[in-house]
């Protein structure tokens, strides 16, 4: 278990759409290559391009079962997801809190057409 | 304590609350009227809606275009199936990056809340995956402010 968070090699391995795309899914349960590859109508050797860089960064890990390598989530990659999670929020009550600001306006000017 | 609430539901909705202290009414019109979508749909700081359309009845059409300023850009377009003035909107959207993602289809709901609005955004998406998708482009957009803020707190 890698013991050293590192925050570059993370942000680097988040910074793909793909990448972040492969971690959401995995946070529904593991997934072969194969299985990873349909869905995103990507060719397993790049699948497993993504998959090394996921799981160099520590976000992924591979579990050994007979023939079959199924990928899951790391512990740092479910920190990861609920970290962009995080932000998905901040983007969405940004917009929310100027909507706050737009009610008030509309209250405001309500208020002044009665005078 | 954050009065947005995100959650996914299943395999393929997303639920969105948020409380507003303006009656349905307002509410409701702010999620209609082009000149003030233009004025909050923004997402992260730095980005505009220069072209808003909306054609707020059932079978209009809508079209939002976002741009950064510096040359990056998307647009959201979709159809309006039903409109319940001044309680529920439902409509198809979908992004274009540039090429279309699936459709999803979206209902709002606008309850009225003591002396105020809660607002229930219900998204469908056609499956897991695309939904997945949604969430990481949308992970995406927030990412510019995000990294900035993040900088600061290593």
């Amino acid at each position: 278990m890698n013991a050293v968070f590192n925050l570059d090699i993370t942000f680097s391995a988040l910074a793909d759409p793909t990448r972040r795309a492969i971690l959401a899914r995995l946070a529904r349960g593991e997934a072969t290559v194969l299985e990873l590859a349909k869905p995103f109508e990507m060719t397993q050797p790049a699948i497993s391009q993504h998959l090394k860089v996921l799981e160099d960064a520590g976000l992924v890990t591979t579990r050994v079962e007979g023939t079959r390598r199924p990928r899951r989530l790391a512990r740092a990659g479910i920190d990861a997801m609920d970290q962009w999670i995080a932000m998905l929020r901040k983007a969405l009550e940004r917009n929310y809190d100027r909507l706050d600001e737009v009610l008030a306006g509309m209250e405001n000017e309500k208020t002044g057409g009665k005078k | 304590m954050s009065k947005l609430t995100l959650k996914t539901e299943g395999d393929t909705h997303v639920i969105v609350t948020r409380h507003f202290a303006a009656p349905p009414e307002a509410v409701y019109r702010a999620h209609t009227d082009p000149k003030l979508i233009q004025r909050w749909l923004l997402g992260p700081e730095g980005w505009t809606m220069p072209v808003c359309i909306n054609e707020a009845r059932p079978g209009g059409k809508f079209r939002y275009e976002w741009t950064n300023g510096k040359g990056g850009g998307f647009h959201v377009t979709g159809e309006f199936v039903e409109l319940e003035p001044y309680s529920r909107i439902v409509h198809v959207e979908r992004m274009h990056l540039p090429d279309p993602t699936p459709d999803n289809h979206v209902e709002t709901r606008f309850d009225s809340d003591g002396e105020g609005t809660l607002m229930t955004m219900r998204m469908t998406l056609p499956d897991a995956q695309t939904r997945a998708a949604m969430l990481a482009t949308g992970m995406e957009r927030g990412m510019e402010a995000s990294y900035v803020r993040l900088e600061g707190m290593i």
